[in-house]
């Protein structure tokens, strides 16, 4: 069976189940007793082994049925929920994980799980966890061998309500035809249901290579006698025996619908899994997957139409033809909805990325003895696809970092007086045009004078410089590169090349991050991102008869400047903004903009910012605020002075987007 | 017609100062009428600008100034052809193009000491073909990387 056009999506779902088997062990480690939580996680594991078993990933669907045995155990009372069982639970999700990613890879997604596979059987048999492998595979003890895949067929029908009996049948002494007996035996049998394996196996009863008793495992909707009256009637039997094969009860009501006599077990698990299809679609939301490519083609396919559109609207005005302008009115509302249908597709809730953390936390904060209380707030916020795929990195960083060198130790913060347990709150919110990202503890803070003193000891300033510093910049200090305030290095975070990295990123995103901290109360990193990397706000200006956009970001405000305002210092023009001195800069020179314009008796000015410096760009116009899509300027461009991409505007043509960070010195 | 042993390349021709040139078909993109340019400060003074090519931004070179012939302003048979060379995708400004031709190659001759006004180095052969004498462009000296760096130094 060719299963590739499966595993994008075998791997996808398999994260959303491993992710919300995660999600659920969780939060029945805040309520032990919650057998609806086991249920839950029971399912999202099923729905894993029965996707994995389709796709012949066996270690995965063999793990996952170790660990839906001690789930099972939970579910009927029979194992206690407690931080032991938990751990090896968690283990497991782990390894599932790393196999998951391994297919994803292109893997097999084989992986050594002796050790868990043992410590799950250890639990789910009433042993304490001891690390060794001991325990004996209950079901393969009691009856017929069999391997995995087959347990695991079993174990799924079993969850449909069917019986797996193992059918013991003794054919009469005075038997001659044993073969044909069989056949006849088998013949009841695939009536009745499915036969997943015999012993000996059918080519050798074919050729009456037995002796007079065989044995088969029946997969059926029929109780015990039903299936022993059935064989009996067979003649030339001795006897039947026919009991139970699992060692677990199995659910009751029979369903006869789903009965099919299958040839290969492989076909059996994919009807199987088709009839789990609709359960699954409950728990999971509608929708689909597209490729980010594909969005991206429709995005540029509608610039074009809207492009178009305004040439239509151009057209309709000049005929005043009523019934065409009307249509042609109705087309531009219905593509203005269009557009932000397409623009809000590529946005996605940050949960996406702070789903993977309260694990993270748990985990670290065990690692490293603290108790940690994780909160999580508006995990619902929405941020652009190309960002949510870069920020997870630099939040597991933070987070890292917040735990290992901020929350203290249970006894530094008794003495401190505070609480035990550290808090540590993840918090996303919109504001304006960005999304903010504040990550809050409630730790040690950071210590201003160890922070200067080490970052004069690494050379990263001077002492003269660090002397004017205010609390922000030497809280700044912290993300250059080469530096680090823990003592010990440790296997958690601080080997000082982290936050400059975290720095980076988040500036490589267009987006700021800030530190704010006090000692002893906590510290706050505070993550500015813009909503969208496709999409920015920009002001439209000319220059002469150019068309730049100017980020709105990096914009502090627009002005209008008398000629006489303007300063001179140095043999540079300045102006005199709100009490500072701002140096202008004259897009036309740094351009070379051919001049059209005669020259007039104001400027107008628009001042941009970089960090704590200013600039005030000279234009001879505004156009306005309009939101464009960013496109690049292509690779045989790229590298133009101050120019940091193109856009395309409502006529058509091309504008170019200045990078006003480079114009800044 | 004995195809067999003749190997055989599509081109498109263009005019330019009254020459006739010629890209293999396979790097052609489009062939578009002359449409407004935004012009790239810093760019080299033959980069013309960018245009929107369907919602993509395409650099542009007008290849007049990039071969040194005089400036001329567009008309109505002026077209931009589009070429992918090297993964790179830029729009040449030409006086017209209207054209597709198979060439035998061994019609292909290296170039000569001197063809018209336009420097040997952009040249790859010429092809005679009846009285018409076309010339073969080789695609990345034109855009070559050199260049490039002096783009890159302009910034600086």
């Amino acid at each position: 069976m060719d299963t590739n056009p499966y595993l994008e999506i075998f791997i996808d779902e398999s994260k959303e189940h491993l992710q919300a088997i995660n999600d659920h062990l969780l939060k029945l480690e805040q309520s032990p007793g919650d057998l609806k939580i086991v249920n839950e996680i029971f399912r999202s594991a099923h729905t894993l082994k029965g996707m994995s078993a389709t796709m012949g990933y066996q270690d995965l669907s063999s793990l996952t049925h170790q660990m839906e045995n001690v789930l099972d155990g939970v579910r009927n009372e029979q194992i206690i929920v407690d931080a032991s069982m938990l751990d090896v639970v968690f283990d497991a999700v782990d390894d599932l994980e790393a196999m998951v990613m391994d297919i994803a890879g292109g893997g097999a997604g084989n992986r050594d799980v002796e050790q868990v596979v043992a410590l799950l059987h250890a639990i789910e048999s009433g042993d304490e966890p001891t690390g060794s492998p001991t325990t004996q595979d209950i079901h393969t003890k009691k009856q017929m061998e069999v391997d995995q895949f087959t347990l695991t067929v079993l174990e799924q029908s079993r969850e449909q309500g069917l019986h797996n009996y193992n059918v013991e049948v003794r054919l009469r002494e005075d038997c001659l035809l044993k073969a044909a007996r069989v056949y006849m035996v088998f013949e009841v049998l695939e009536q009745l249901g499915e036969v997943v394996q015999s012993e000996p196996s059918v080519e050798q009863l074919e050729n009456e290579e037995f002796g007079l008793t065989f044995s088969v495992l029946l997969v059926t909707g029929e109780n015990e006698g039903e299936v022993k009256d059935r064989i009996l009637k067979v003649s030339e039997i001795e006897e039947v025996h026919v009991n139970e094969f699992s060692a677990a009860p199995p659910a009751a009501q029979p369903s006869e619908s789903i009965i099919q006599p299958e040839e290969s077990p492989v076909e059996t698990e994919n009807t199987k899994a088709d009839q789990e299809s609709p359960e699954k679609k409950q728990v999971a939301n509608k929708t689909i997957r597209i490729n980010i490519d594909r969005l991206d083609m429709l995005m540029n396919l509608f610039e074009e139409l809207v492009i178009d559109r305004a040439r239509l609207e151009q057209i309709s005005q000049d005929l005043k033809h009523g019934e065409l302008q009307e249509t042609v009115e109705r087309m531009s509302r219905i593509s203005g909805d269009l557009q932000s249908i397409i623009l809000n597709m590529r946005m996605v809730p940050v949960e996406q990325v702070f789903n993977r953390f309260p694990r993270m936390v748990r985990q670290l904060s065990r690692d490293l003895d603290k108790q940690v209380d994780l909160t999580v707030v508006g995990a619902e916020t929405e941020l652009d696809r190309t960002v949510i795929d870069e920020i997870g990195d630099p939040l597991v960083h933070l987070i890292r970092n917040a735990l290992d060198h901020g929350i203290e130790s249970p006894e530094q913060r008794e003495s401190k007086g505070k609480p035990p347990t550290g808090s540590l709150e993840l918090k996303a919110y919109h504001s304006g045009n960005h999304v903010f990202i504040e990550i809050t503890d409630d730790g040690g803070g950071i210590n201003k004078e160890k922070v200067v003193s080490k970052a004069i000891a690494n050379g990263v300033v001077t002492e003269e410089q660090a002397q004017g510093f205010n609390d922000q910049q030497i809280f700044e200090l912290i993300m250059a590169s080469g530096f680090s305030t823990a003592d010990t290095i440790s296997d958690v975070s601080g080997r000082g090349v982290g936050l400059d990295v975290v720095k980076n990123t988040i500036e490589s995103l267009g987006g700021t991050i800030t530190i704010d901290s006090e000692l002893d109360k906590g510290s706050i990193f505070s993550i500015q991102l813009p909503l969208t990397l496709s999409i920015i706000s920009v002001m439209l200006v000319e220059v002469q008869s150019e068309k730049y956009a100017i980020p709105l970001s990096s914009i502090i405000e627009t002005a209008i400047v008398k000629k006489e305002d303007i300063l001179h210092a140095h043999n540079k023009k300045v102006i005199d903004f709100r009490g500072k001195v701002v140096p202008l800069v004259f897009i036309k020179d740094v351009f070379d903009v051919p001049e059209t314009l005669e020259e007039e008796e104001h400027y107008s000015v628009v001042i941009v910012r970089k960090g704590n410096k200013m600039a005030a760009l000279v234009v001879n116009s505004f156009i306005g605020q309009q939101e464009v899509v960013l496109k690049s300027l292509g690779e045989y461009l790229s590298g133009v002075f101050a120019i940091s991409g193109a856009t395309i505007l409502g006529d058509g043509q091309v504008a170019l987007i200045l990078d006003s960070n480079a114009l800044i010195k | 017609m004995t195809q067999e042993t003749k190997q055989q390349v599509k081109v498109l021709v263009f005019q330019l100062n009254d020459e006739e040139y010629t890209v293999p078909v396979e790097n052609v993109g489009s062939i578009e009428r002359m449409m407004p340019i935004t012009r790239v400060p810093g760019a080299a003074e033959f980069v013309k600008g960018v245009i929107n090519l369907r919602g993509v931004v395409t650099p542009v070179i007008d290849l007049r100034q990039r071969f040194d012939l005089e400036e001329m302003a567009a008309t109505e048979q002026t077209r931009i052809i589009t070429v992918s060379i090297e993964e790179i995708d830029v729009g040449l400004i030409v006086d017209g193009a209207n054209d597709v031709l198979d060439l035998d190659e061994e019609s292909i001759e290296p170039p000569p000491e001197v063809v018209g006004t336009i420097e040997a180095e952009y040249i790859e052969g010429v092809a005679k073909l009846d009285r018409r004498l076309l010339i073969l462009l080789n695609m990345s000296k034109v855009l070559s990387k050199e260049d490039l760096e002096s783009l890159k130094e302009l910034e600086q």
